[in-house]
């Protein structure tokens, strides 16, 4: 049993995820407090050219595990990879960034290792000498804390809960047999949305609209202050009402039955703030709401409040935005 | 085809959530329960499996007796078993469940098992892809679209900025996301039907937990929310609020 703290790194074409090197910085503090070694593991088809980003993130180990079946994720795949790299390091903790990967594969590993997970952590130390997280349940309306009664816990890391910060270090590298080819589940094809928009849980901005914006097509104005933002600038989000009234897809729905997002700046237009909303975006930074109702129960919890009629307010904003950012 | 739906009693989903007075669990005085939402995809799913390939649809529950009425539920819905695992009053986790889960699905040869993507209380999302990995099955998570080929499976999910589209072999388990499909309501037939389906109890034996819960506790404050004005006039005030206050833009 070591004392080192390893890293799934999450890449996808060669792009490493930002949570990953947020896992890694969060890994070195760990990793001083218990005496070990901040670890990474790449799995790819081809990843040497990645650890240079890795060690610049202080990781003093690094697992390649490489084969051509690698190229694209597979979750039965990388599972057997990520566990031949567990089972060489024997490490206390092994850490993974909650993302549609890491949602899949963290539960996969832990499994094959017998152990625990404590899935969508906020926050993670050390206390008397044991791993203990904090992380939301009843989607945000309460946190629990938990400890490991046992070596290793899994942990994966919400996204945006931890500062990424550069420490360069000079890393062992370890190669280690990829598994034998023939996975149960393989990923044919990766069909991307349009390539302007960030994916909502990664952004650091969120523009998001409920039924004050009255239809399918006064929802354009939330595209429109998103776009102010400038290509790739902020996410487009949407409440349960708007989405169960056809306006606009599932995949954009921030709540208790949608995404649970943790950005920067969060701007609700025309939310009201149902509980189940505010269950998905109460840990954003910072809030903005527009609502013509003064009662409604966003401005609770809204940093800034604007009350007022949408379509009379946001074409200002998007002005005002357009002016900050096209300087 | 022997289908298997897992599903779970968890608090309605506009719970005001209380810390109880051990200070690690709720205080479920007043709450309102009922099937978790993503459950009733998984369930919905496993019907139209079933409806497509023929079989028989079973939906276990690990849970207290009260669930036996969310069972009759799904039964009502057109499952045509039900199996409620009792449950105890030792601590559970993504572990020991799906041990446990994975016990019965050997038990009873099912060959397919749907769940939902996770359940609205733990927020966890463990139980699928744990019981895929101990049954050395294939899995696909978060299912937005999923159909049975002849021998195999064809699904799709979202990622971060686009879609998986992935397929593989029987059996495997899948978790079951809001965008799948839309879940059936149980109509009169269907309820007098689900009153003379088999609903059977069974002991539930688990593995230690893993993890130690230390404590529960209400969500932490948000600072002063304040309002800067009305109309399209307080846009000036924002502006000067995110650019040197918060610093955002």
């Amino acid at each position: 049993m070591s004392k080192d703290v390893v890293v799934f790194i999450e890449q996808r074409e060669g792009s490493i995820k930002k949570t990953s090197f947020e896992a890694l910085s969060l890994a070195r503090e760990l990793a001083t407090e218990l005496g070990g070694q901040p670890t990474a593991v790449l799995i790819g088809a081809q990843v040497e050219g990645l650890c240079s980003q890795v060690s610049a993130y202080g990781a003093t180990k690094i697992y390649t595990v490489e084969a051509p079946a690698l190229a694209q994720y597979s979750g039965d795949g990388y599972a057997a990879a990520l566990m031949s790299c567990v089972a060489r390091s024997e490490p206390r903790v092994v850490l993974l960034a909650h993302t549609a990967m890491g949602k899949d594969l963290a539960p996969r590993v832990a499994a094959l290792a017998k152990t625990g997970l404590v899935s969508d952590a906020t926050s993670v130390r050390v206390a008397d000498g044991t791993i203990e997280c904090s992380k939301p349940v009843y989607a945000g309306k309460a946190y629990r804390t938990l400890r490991a009664k046992k070596a290793p816990l899994f942990i994966s890391l919400r996204p945006n809960t931890h500062a990424k910060s550069e420490a360069a270090a000079s890393a062992e590298r370890i190669q280690v047999d990829a598994p034998e080819a023939g996975f149960l589940s393989i990923v044919d094809e990766i069909l991307p949305l349009s390539s302007e928009r960030v994916p909502l849980q990664e952004a650091a901005v969120i523009v998001s609209g409920g039924r004050g914006l009255k239809d399918a097509d006064g929802f354009k104005l939330v595209e429109d202050l998103a776009a102010a933002f400038g290509p790739g600038g902020a996410a487009v989000g949407a409440s349960r009402a708007v989405v169960d009234a056809g306006w606009r897809p599932h995949s954009e729905q921030v709540g208790q039955t949608g995404k649970v997002v943790s950005p920067t700046l969060y701007i609700a237009l025309g939310i009201s703030g149902a509980i189940q909303h505010l269950a998905g975006m109460s840990t954003a930074k910072f809030i903005v709401a527009v609502n013509k109702d003064k009662e409604a129960p966003i401005f609770k919890i809204a940093n800034y409040g604007i009350v007022g009629d949408l379509f009379a307010v946001v074409p200002k904003m998007i002005e005002a935005i357009k002016a900050v950012k096209g300087k | 085809m022997e289908i298997l739906a897992l599903v779970k009693r968890v608090p309605a989903t506009d719970s005001k959530i209380k810390v109880g007075p051990d200070g690690k669990s709720i205080d479920p005085a007043g709450l309102d329960f009922v099937l978790n939402p993503y459950d009733e995809h998984a369930l919905e799913q496993a019907l139209q499996t079933k409806e497509s390939q023929g079989g028989s649809v079973t939906v276990m529950c690990y849970g207290p007796p009260e669930a036996k009425k969310d069972l009759r539920t799904c039964l009502a819905m057109g499952a045509d078993k039900a199996i409620l695992l009792q449950q105890g009053t030792e601590q559970v986790d993504g572990l020991s469940l799906s041990i446990l889960f994975a016990e019965k699905v050997k038990e009873q040869g099912y060959e397919i098992v749907f769940c939902g993507t996770q359940s609205v209380d733990n927020d966890e999302g463990q139980i699928g892809p744990r019981l895929a990995s101990l049954l050395s099955w294939a899995c696909v998570t978060d299912a937005s679209s999923f159909e049975v080929l002849d021998g195999g499976w064809r699904a799709s999910r979202d990622i971060e900025g686009g879609k998986e589209a992935l397929s593989g072999g029987l059996p495997v388990v899948v978790t079951c996301s809001k965008g799948l499909n839309e879940p059936r309501y149980p109509n009169l037939k269907g309820i007098m039907a689900a009153k003379k389906k088999p609903l059977e109890e069974l002991e539930a034996v688990l593995t230690e937990s893993q993890i130690e819960v230390v404590a529960l506790t209400p969500p932490p404050q948000r600072p002063a929310p304040s309002i800067l004005g009305e109309g399209p006039d307080a846009v000036t005030a924002l502006m000067d609020k995110l650019q040197n206050e918060a610093k955002v833009l």
